[in-house]
C-alpha cells in the first residue's frame, strides 16, 4: 500500500518533471540552455566544464569550478583569504546582504586568489566570482587582488586574473573606485618587474573592472560570446536613445576592434594558459 | 545659514556657470597653449590640456571642460570624455615626464561617455591606461576635483601626488541618480543617495581620499573667485615645493602607498 503510494507520488514526480523540461523553468537537476533553449542535465553540463554540448554556450562559473578547471589537482594555495568585506559608508542592509551570500554561495568574497600550478606551471592564479553581488569590486576585491599582483611580482611569478564583474562595488561608495587605481598601480609595479600577466575576460565584464585590471593584461584571452564593455548596455542605450546592434560589447566584437588578443573556448582555456606562461619562461 | 545638504552641494557642483576648468586655468597660470588631439583619432573636446606656467615654471594642465552655456556645453559633451580624451590626457602627462614638468589636472565630469562609438574605441582600455601609466609618473600630480568627479571618468586623471577637493564639489563612484537608480531601483531618491553616498569633500577627507578641501564661499565658488584661486594658489605653491623636493622614486613610491593604503 505504502509503496504503491510511493510509487504513484514517484511517476506523478517524473511526469511534472517531463512537463517542466519544456518550461522555462530551471528545476532540480535540469536547467535548460538560454542560447539554445535544450534541457540539460545539470551534470552532464558540468562535465562538459558548463558548456553546452549542443549549442557551445559557455555558462557562467563559480570561482570554485573554475579554479577546479585551470589549477592542477591539489595545488591551488589561497592567499588573502582572511581579507574579509568592509563598510565603509555603514550602508544599510548592505553587511545583513554580505552575510546571506557568505552563506549560500559558501564564499567569502567577489574573488579568490592563490599560488597554484597550471599544467605543472607555477602561477598567481586570481578568480572572480559572479555569484557574489555581481562580481563587483569594492576593498576586499581590490585589496585581495593587489596582494595577488603584488604576490605575483615579489616571487616572479606570473599572474593570471579571470574577471567577471558588474563592477565597482555601489554599496562602498567611493572606496570601491579607488580600487581600480590601487589594482591598476600594482600592475604597473609587475610591468616594471617584467612579469606576465594574463587577464582571461569572462561573461560579463563591465565597469570598474573592465576600466582597471581587466584591460591591462599583456596578453587579454576571453571566452566566447561574454559581454565585456565599460557601460553597461542598458546605460548605453538609454543615453543614445536607441538599441544597440546585436553581439555590441561581445568578445568577438572587442576582438575585431583590437581590444583583446584571442578568444579562447573554455575547454582549450587551461593548455592555452600553460603554452603562454611557457613561452614567457 | 541653514545647514548646506549633500544634495545641495550637488547642485552647486553642477551649477552651469559654476568656474570650468578653462577658468582655473586661466586664473592660476600665465601663457597658457592649448595642445591638442591625441595622435590617434581625434581631439576631445570634454578634455583640454597643455603648457603653461605657473608662477614662472612650466606645468602641465590638464581639466575636464564643461560648458558654461547650454550650447558650449553641448560641444563639450557636457564633460563627459570619450577614450581619446584620456588618452590625449595621457600624451600630454607622458610629455609632461619627458620635459619634466609637474602636472595640474581638474576634475569636472558626470562620468566618461557611455556611447556606443566610446565602447568601440575602449573606453575601459583608455580609462585603465591612464591609472597604471599614472601611478609610475615621474613628475609631481597635483587633482583638483573642482565640480563634479564621477566614477571611472574622473579617476582616470586623478591618480596623483595631492588630491583636493573644492569645499562644494563631489567626488563618487557613480552620479547620485544612478547610485540611486541601482541601489534604492528609483532615481527619484538622488536626494537621499547623495546623502548615503559619502561623497563630499568633508567625506573624502574623513576617509582620508582627499588631502585639502579648499573653501569656498557661501553660494559657489563663483561667487568669489578670487578667494578660491588665491588659496588654490597657495596649496598648489606649496605642495610643488614639498613634491619637488622628494626624489623621483620617493615620489612614485609614495604615489603608491597612498592608493595602497586606500582600503
Amino acid at each position: 500500500m505504502v509503496i504503491d503510494k510511493v510509487k504513484k507520488v514517484n511517476e506523478k514526480e517524473e511526469k511534472r518533471v517531463k512537463n517542466e523540461k519544456a518550461s522555462d523553468m530551471m528545476i532540480g537537476k535540469w536547467v535548460k540552455c538560454d542560447n539554445c533553449k535544450e534541457i540539460l542535465y545539470k551534470d552532464d553540463l558540468h562535465q562538459n566544464l558548463s558548456v553546452c554540448p549542443n549549442c557551445g554556450k559557455h555558462f557562467r562559473l563559480s570561482s570554485r569550478r573554475r579554479i577546479k578547471q585551470i589549477a592542477d589537482e591539489g595545488t591551488f594555495k589561497e592567499i588573502g583569504g582572511d581579507i574579509v568585506t568592509k563598510d565603509p559608508l555603514n550602508f544599510k542592509g548592505y553587511m545583513k546582504k554580505v552575510e546571506m551570500l557568505k552563506e549560500k554561495t559558501k564564499i567569502e568574497e567577489a574573488v579568490k586568489c592563490g599560488i597554484c600550478e597550471i599544467e605543472g606551471e607555477k602561477a598567481v592564479l586570481a578568480v572572480m566570482d559572479g555569484n557574489f553581488l555581481m562580481g563587483s569590486m569594492g576593498s576586499a576585491v581590490g585589496e585581495r587582488i593587489t596582494l595577488a599582483i603584488e604576490t605575483a611580482t615579489k616571487k616572479k611569478l606570473p599572474l593570471v586574473i579571470f574577471c567577471v564583474s558588474g563592477g565597482a562595488r555601489m554599496q562602498e561608495g567611493i572606496i570601491s573606485l579607488m580600487q581600480m587605481a590601487k589594482t591598476s598601480s600594482a600592475l604597473a609595479k609587475l610591468n616594471k618587474a617584467g612579469q606576465l600577466y594574463i587577464s582571461v575576460l569572462t561573461d560579463p565584464t563591465t565597469g570598474g573592472v573592465t576600466a582597471s585590471f581587466a584591460s591591462l593584461g599583456d596578453i587579454i584571452l576571453a571566452e566566447p560570446h561574454a559581454l565585456i564593455g565599460f557601460a553597461g548596455p542598458r546605460v548605453i542605450e538609454q543615453t543614445i536613445k536607441q538599441k544597440l546592434p546585436e553581439g555590441f560589447q561581445s568578445s568577438e566584437f572587442l576582438l575585431e576592434h583590437g581590444f583583446i588578443d584571442k578568444i579562447v573556448e573554455r575547454k582549450d582555456m587551461k593548455s592555452t594558459i600553460a603554452k603562454l606562461i611557457r613561452l614567457h619562461k | 545659514m541653514a545647514k548646506i545638504t549633500a544634495w545641495d552641494r550637488v547642485m552647486l557642483a553642477r551649477k552651469i556657470d559654476r568656474p570650468k576648468a578653462l577658468n582655473y586655468i586661466n586664473e592660476l597660470f600665465d601663457d597658457f597653449i592649448e595642445l591638442h588631439g591625441d595622435r590617434n583619432f581625434g581631439d576631445d573636446k570634454a578634455i583640454v590640456g597643455g603648457i603653461a606656467t605657473f608662477e614662472g615654471l612650466p606645468v602641465t594642465v590638464i581639466g575636464e571642460q564643461k560648458g558654461k552655456k547650454a550650447k558650449e556645453n553641448m560641444e563639450r559633451n557636457f564633460g563627459m570624455p570619450n577614450p581619446e580624451g584620456y588618452r590625449k590626457a595621457l600624451r600630454l602627462m607622458k610629455q609632461a615626464e619627458k620635459f619634466n614638468r609637474p602636472i595640474i589636472t581638474f576634475i569636472d565630469t558626470p562620468g566618461a561617455y557611455p556611447g556606443m562609438g566610446a565602447e568601440e574605441r575602449g573606453q575601459g582600455e583608455a580609462i585603465a591606461r591612464n591609472l597604471l601609466e599614472m601611478s609610475q609618473l615621474e613628475v609631481p600630480i597635483i587633482c583638483i576635483v573642482i565640480g563634479e568627479g564621477s566614477s571611472g571618468g574622473a579617476l582616470a586623471i586623478a591618480v596623483g601626488d595631492r588630491i583636493v577637493m573644492l569645499e562644494n564639489a563631489i567626488y563618487s563612484i557613480l552620479s547620485p541618480e544612478g547610485f540611486a537608480s541601482i541601489l534604492y531601483k528609483d532615481s527619484s531618491k538622488a536626494k537621499e543617495a547623495a546623502e548615503d553616498m559619502k561623497a563630499t569633500a568633508k567625506d573624502l577627507k574623513a576617509f582620508g581620499i582627499i588631502d585639502k578641501i579648499i573653501k569656498e564661499p557661501e553660494g559657489g565658488a563663483g561667487e568669489d573667485f578670487e578667494m578660491v584661486i588665491k588659496e588654490l594658489k597657495t596649496y598648489i605653491k606649496k605642495s610643488l615645493k614639498e613634491l619637488k623636493a622628494l626624489s623621483k622614486k620617493e615620489l612614485v613610491e609614495n604615489r603608491y602607498e597612498k592608493f595602497r593604503t586606500m582600503c
